[in-house]
């Protein structure tokens, strides 16, 4: 038996860029783990890595959520879906909006490592919570991710 | 849940990852090597090799168990899914030997293969 059903055509470019828009955001969230390791095993000189990690977090990841949170809301809106209380749509709304202020959170925190890594400090313990709370982002997305294909009632 | 939803749910893993290596490699390109290279070299290397082989394996499974696997959607995406498997390999080779420098034409070709994939995966012309 078939479950695969063809949807209307219409839903197809803001499913597109819902998919276009995660898919960026957990890569760059994967790459700014990567980064924050190597700064904070980088000793003394990591200010460049820590930068970089700052500007794929600020650069990278806040606009890729931007098209992950305006295709979501576009297609929802031509499901019918926006007032939903499929439980699915609720842990993806939930994701969504509580990963928004961890993406702030990280912004700030690598901001600060940045900030100062550049003054010649050592900011191992804000480069490890960042770290942390990136995986966990990435975790929290891995279960949107499951719920928005798996749909449980 | 059907298995549908769990043969899909593993290939989009797969699909993320897939995405992962492109934006993992184009960070490499424009970033430089320099700065945290090894970490993401091996990084996207291993999403390249994860994403590759469960898009692909779930993928014809899904074909397999839901459509058919000579729709034309279905065997472009699988074209493209060996143009984008050969480029990418050879990105992650070029990086993993230093020479990066080179990666830039396959990259591109990755990035565009991949992107084509999803569209067709999301559009599915003709289904």
């Amino acid at each position: 038996m078939s479950y695969a059903a063809v949807r209307p055509d219409s839903w197809n470019f803001p499913l597109f860029l819902h998919v276009l828009g995660a898919t960026t955001l957990v890569g760059l969230l994967a790459v700014a783990v990567a980064v924050l390791i190597a700064a904070a095993r980088a000793g003394d000189d990591r200010t460049a890595a820590v930068r970089l990690a700052f500007r794929t977090l600020l650069i990278g990841a806040i606009p890729a959520y931007l098209v992950m949170r305006i295709g979501a809301e576009w297609i929802a809106d031509k499901e019918h879906l926006t007032d939903s209380d499929a439980s699915w749509i609720g842990i993806g709304y939930s994701v969504a909006d509580g990963g928004l202020l961890i993406l702030i959170i990280l912004n700030v925190l690598a901001g600060l490592a940045y900030r100062r890594a550049r003054r010649g400090g050592q900011p191992v313990a804000l480069l490890r919570w960042t770290t942390g709370l990136t995986l966990l982002l990435i975790l929290a997305y891995g279960v949107a991710l499951w719920a928005m294909a798996t749909k449980p009632a | 849940m059907s298995r549908y939803d769990w043969l899909l749910f593993l290939h989009l893993i797969g699909a993320f990852a897939l995405i992962g290596s492109v934006v993992t490699f184009s960070t490499l390109l424009v970033a430089g090597q320099r700065v945290a290279g090894p970490q993401l070299v091996f990084l996207g290397r291993r999403l390249f090799e994860v994403g590759g082989s469960l898009t692909l394996i779930f993928g014809i499974w899904l074909a397999l168990d839901d459509y058919s696997i000579t729709d034309g959607w279905i065997i472009g995406a699988l074209v493209l899914w060996f143009v984008g498997g050969g480029s990418g390999s050879r990105v992650g080779e070029l990086y993993n030997s230093g020479e990066g420098g080179r990666a830039r034409q396959p990259l591109i070709v990755m990035t565009l293969a991949t992107l084509a994939v999803l569209i067709l995966m999301i559009f599915k012309p003709g289904a």
